[in-house]
């Protein structure tokens, strides 16, 4: 034991080690650190793989979905597991990558009763959904409870990602204020989305976690990224704390979790 | 008091991970004394080491395959 590493985690986590940012404290923060993944979808899936390999000590995971055939064009990490539940099979992937991993899992959907106990459990959430109910909740509860949030999303051939740390930059209602209408943006099932796509920007969100638990370089606070993957373009957007922001603002209209601002559409008047 | 770490039978880069690891344990201006047996690690130590601002303070050779590495924490 050197370092309070076994001699296979000396080897498994040599390249952190020997960068002089993470080193050996650097990362025992990593195994320390509880980070809680919102869905083992598209996003989910790469975010879960990066995590765990990073040596992210516990890893929780929150999701009602069994894996589908049509899932497996980007969710990688469920091959082999069609028709069972995605967080079991997340955590198989989990445990044959990395067994220094402890995995809690949730099969069930994060709601207005659940959100603010779940959330209470971890250092950083990673939003990996694909509703807006879902990525208001998220938002709206990493507020109330001061839990950084990496936000992403994904439409076709395009992606967004931010890091919010509540309180210290703009939060998501800070930018979208209320979800569009339902039935104005179709969902991944009616719109496709472009496999690699969900990669890309959940590895985004996974390094900014990463960042984030180590206490590294510049987090993407108060940025946005867009990503165009038809164009191969990244453009960053300037975002701003919105003193108006329903939940962030300095007259805030959400002060806690109600459950019918969380239907379908978001919509909170 | 000078910290001994032996690493013969390590290769590179576990040579240089091995010393890191140490030298987080010890205070800024103690000295570490690293044991190698491996060539490449004589250079590869000492040049990493002087990246992240640690003096080498002497590299002794002992015999044919025998080098220690005195190192001072930054």
């Amino acid at each position: 034991m050197l370092g309070g590493f076994s001699e296979e985690q000396i080897k498994r986590y040599s390249r952190h080690i020997i960068l002089p940012e993470v080193g050996g404290k650097g990362q025992k923060k990593l195994l320390s650190s509880r980070v809680l993944c919102i869905g083992a979808g598209g996003l989910g899936a790469p975010i879960i793989e990066y995590l765990a390999a990073a040596g992210v000590g516990t890893l929780g995971i929150i999701d009602d979905d069994t894996v589908d055939l049509s899932n497996l064009q980007r969710q990688i990490i469920h091959g082999g597991n069609v028709g069972i539940h995605k967080v079991e099979s997340a955590r198989q992937f989990i445990n044959n990558l990395n067994p220094d991993i402890e995995v809690r899992t949730y099969v069930e959907r994060l709601n207005a009763n659940n959100v603010v106990d779940i959330f209470k459990e971890y250092d950083i959430v990673v939003d990996g959904s694909d509703n807006f109910a879902t990525r208001y909740l998220v938002n709206d509860a990493c507020v109330l409870t001061d839990t950084p949030l990496s936000h992403g999303s994904i439409y076709r051939f395009e992606g967004q990602v931010t890091t919010i740390i509540p309180h210290k930059g703009p939060c998501y209602r800070c930018i979208f204020e209320h979800a569009p209408p339902p039935g104005m943006v179709p969902s991944c099932q009616e719109a496709g989305v472009l496999g690699v796509l969900p990669g890309i920007i959940g590895v985004i969100q996974a390094t900014e976690v990463v960042k984030y638990l180590l206490g590294i370089g510049e987090l993407l606070v108060g940025r946005l990224i867009y990503y165009d993957a038809l164009n191969m373009v990244f453009d960053e957007i300037k975002i701003r704390w919105n003193k108006n922001c329903p939940v962030c603002g300095t007259e805030p209209k959400i002060t806690s979790i109600q459950e019918e601002i969380y239907g379908e559409s978001c919509r909170i008047w | 008091m000078i910290v001994e770490l032996d690493l013969r039978g390590e290769v590179c880069p576990y040579t240089f991970v091995k010393t890191k690891l140490k030298l987080e344990e010890l205070e800024s201006g103690e000295e570490l004394n690293v044991i190698l047996d491996h060539a490449p690690a004589v250079d590869n130590v000492p040049r990493s080491l002087k990246n992240e601002g640690h003096k080498i303070l002497e590299i002794e050779q002992n015999g044919d395959h025998l080098w220690k590495v005195k190192i001072l924490k930054a």
